[in-house]
């Protein structure tokens, strides 16, 4: 057996066995959604090369689609999630065509003011509750078949969703679309004159990304029961780069690692430091970039310790 | 003829110069993010913390040592650009091998750092600045009652922006540093000690942005966060600019401010977006921006 499966079989015995253990599961969900999140951050920046700096804009934009369905419509739980990707993927659309136009950093510049713009029309819309955001989203029943109360049965909906998510981005990046998106990101001339359409294959990441981390958002919104500004706020789209960077960008378990790492810290360090936690967010950002820019999954398979993790890294 | 769409003209005027103020800062910022992009390649996302840190500065200076205004608009950029140097010493400098957005999350890193600590120290609510005495009071410029502070804000920083523009285009240092844009490897072959060029002129353009900081403080709530929001519109403002010029970030820094001061009038919930529409406009139109080169 290969010990990259012994490790998946580890992972999987392991959240399965979360609520057994005595482990919170309103964190483990937290975290899982943030490494669903950055599962599909990591499909942007780590497999198409493109570095958005406004990914926070989806997530908050489909929760918030999501949380107001339930609220204010009264809306099933499944058809308000499926609407809140919906709207990620518009968006991520209409961002993506605009932003692709330019590339590098200045990609980066445009999606980070995008998604300031989708900030302000969050703040100011007369439905998303200013300040405030949506408070009180009922989780209600899984297509009326189960209730999704109990914070055990959703986990494990939850648990579903991502190992779902995760082997449909695996899916995407061995397909031979995906193989096309890597060599776009590693040479875009040379993969231009071979006759690909790259600005179709780059724009297709973009929303495969943007939906996907709609989901993330989606599912966020409904298992803390609220969406407010800070989902949508740059400092989340900083987060979700840090956490695939420190995990490892361009290999598939790396943004889950990072998403663990970021989302537990940020849990346990604000009961010791409080408002400091930012700051050691802060540093930690600059010591990865200087010292550690292929994360943890990636200097470990850098380091050939052994290749279990899947893609040799790309930085 | 007193108004325009119903709207008094005196209104829009006085919206209009209140923009130009808005648009000084903006000028001054994207002219230093612009100066160290053209010089390193890097997109500088600390740019709106070190703004805070002059405001800071300037403040603080007034609270701890008594220090006035105007060595504050002095001692300030010295301070916080000193700052600048140390850290691109310490942190930027391992980048420049490798790919720009290194440089932009590194300098993101810098700005939760130095915005975190600020919050922290400081709080998160705001302190005020005082105008100093010799710019209190107001002129009356006809169509309104323009504030001598803000005419002062107006006045300095295209004062700045020229002499910034002066120095790079048309001085023998400015030369060597455009030559260090063009070419710094046969420049530093020429023996001209390009890495000292590098670290004054990221040290030059924060100063700049602590500069925009301290005639920034008497006008709003020096907060913590004051620069984070600033610095997105910014680039929003150097994306319209285009990069590589220095002249076209000035102009397009005063004219969105100018364009925004009138949103306000007209239609005043679209103010805090007009910005970024007219930057995904002329994306689509003009990708490389107003004044850029492809």
């Amino acid at each position: 057996m290969r010990p990259a499966m012994i490790f998946y079989i580890v992972i999987c015995a392991f959240a399965l066995a979360v609520p057994l253990i005595g482990i919170y599961p309103i964190f483990m969900m937290k975290l899982l959604c943030f490494a669903m999140f950055a599962c599909a951050y990591n499909l942007l920046l780590g497999f198409s090369g493109m570095l958005s700096f406004g990914h926070a804009a989806f997530f908050g934009a489909a929760g918030y689609a999501t949380a107001w369905l339930i609220t204010a419509r009264g809306w099933g739980t499944v058809p308000a999630i499926g609407a809140g990707v919906a709207v990620a993927a518009i968006l991520g659309w209409v961002i993506g065509a605009i932003a692709i136009r330019r590339r590098g950093i200045y990609l980066a510049m445009v999606t980070l003011a995008l998604a300031q713009l989708v900030y302000f029309v969050c703040l100011e819309a007369p439905f998303t509750g200013g300040e405030n955001g949506l408070q009180g989203v009922a989780r209600g029943s899984f297509l009326g078949l189960f209730s999704l109360r109990s914070d055990i049965v959703m986990y494990y909906v939850v648990l579903a969703a991502f190992v779902a998510q995760f082997l449909l981005i695996r899916r995407i990046v061995q397909s031979p679309y995906g193989q096309v998106l890597k060599a776009i990101r590693d040479n875009e001339s040379r993969a231009l004159s071979l006759g690909y359409d790259i600005n179709r294959y780059k724009l297709l990441a973009f929303v495969l990304s943007a939906t996907l981390a709609g989901f993330a958002g989606s599912l966020k919104g409904l298992v803390l029961g609220f969406i407010t500004l800070s989902d949508v706020q740059q400092s989340n789209s900083g987060e979700v780069i840090l956490m695939t960077l420190l995990g490892g960008s361009g290999t598939f378990f790396g943004p889950v690692i990072g998403a663990a790492l970021v989302v537990t810290l940020q849990e346990y360090l604000s009961d010791i430091v409080g408002g400091w936690v930012g700051v050691i967010i802060g540093a930690i950002f600059v010591a990865c970039v200087l010292a550690f820019r292929r994360g943890v999954v990636g200097e470990l398979s850098a380091l050939r310790l052994r290749r279990w993790w899947g893609q040799a890294p790309a930085a | 003829m007193s108004e325009i769409f119903g709207i008094p003209v005196a209104v829009i005027l006085g919206q209009l110069t209140l923009g130009l103020v808005n648009g000084a800062f903006y000028a001054m910022l994207s002219l230093g993010l612009a100066v160290i992009f053209g010089l390193m390649g890097v997109v500088n996302f600390a740019h709106g913390a070190f703004y805070t840190l002059g405001a800071f500065a300037a403040l603080l200076g007034m609270q701890w040592f008594g220090i006035n205004y105007w060595a504050a608009l002095v001692l300030a950029p010295l301070v916080v650009g000193a700052l600048g140097i140390v850290t691109e010493r310490l942190l930027l400098r391992h980048l420049y091998r490798l790919d720009p957005v290194y440089g932009l999350l590194l300098t993101f890193g810098m700005a939760l750092v130095i915005e975190g600590t600020l919050r922290e120290i400081f709080g998160a609510s705001g302190q005020s600045y005082p105008v100093p005495s010799a710019l209190r009071g107001a002129l009356n410029i006809g169509f309104m009652i323009l504030p001598v502070y803000r005419a002062w804000v107006i006045l300095a920083s295209v004062t700045v922006c020229g002499v910034t523009w002066f120095l790079i285009e048309r001085t023998r240092l400015g030369s060597t540093l455009r030559a260090a844009t063009e070419n710094s490897q046969l420049l530093q072959a020429f023996g001209v000690n390009v890495p000292l060029i590098v670290s004054l002129t990221y040290g030059g353009g924060i100063a700049l942005a602590a500069l925009a900081g301290v005639l920034a403080a008497p006008v709003v709530l020096v907060t913590p966060l004051m620069g984070s929001t600033l610095v997105t519109v910014v680039f929003a403002v150097v994306v319209i600019g285009g990069m590589g010029s220095i002249l076209g970030s000035v102009i397009s820094g005063l004219a969105l401010g100018v364009i925004e001061g009138f949103t306000k009038v007209v239609y005043p919930e679209a103010s805090n977006v007009i910005v970024f529409l007219i930057m995904a406009i002329v994306l689509i139109v003009r990708p490389a921006g107003l004044f850029g080169r492809e």
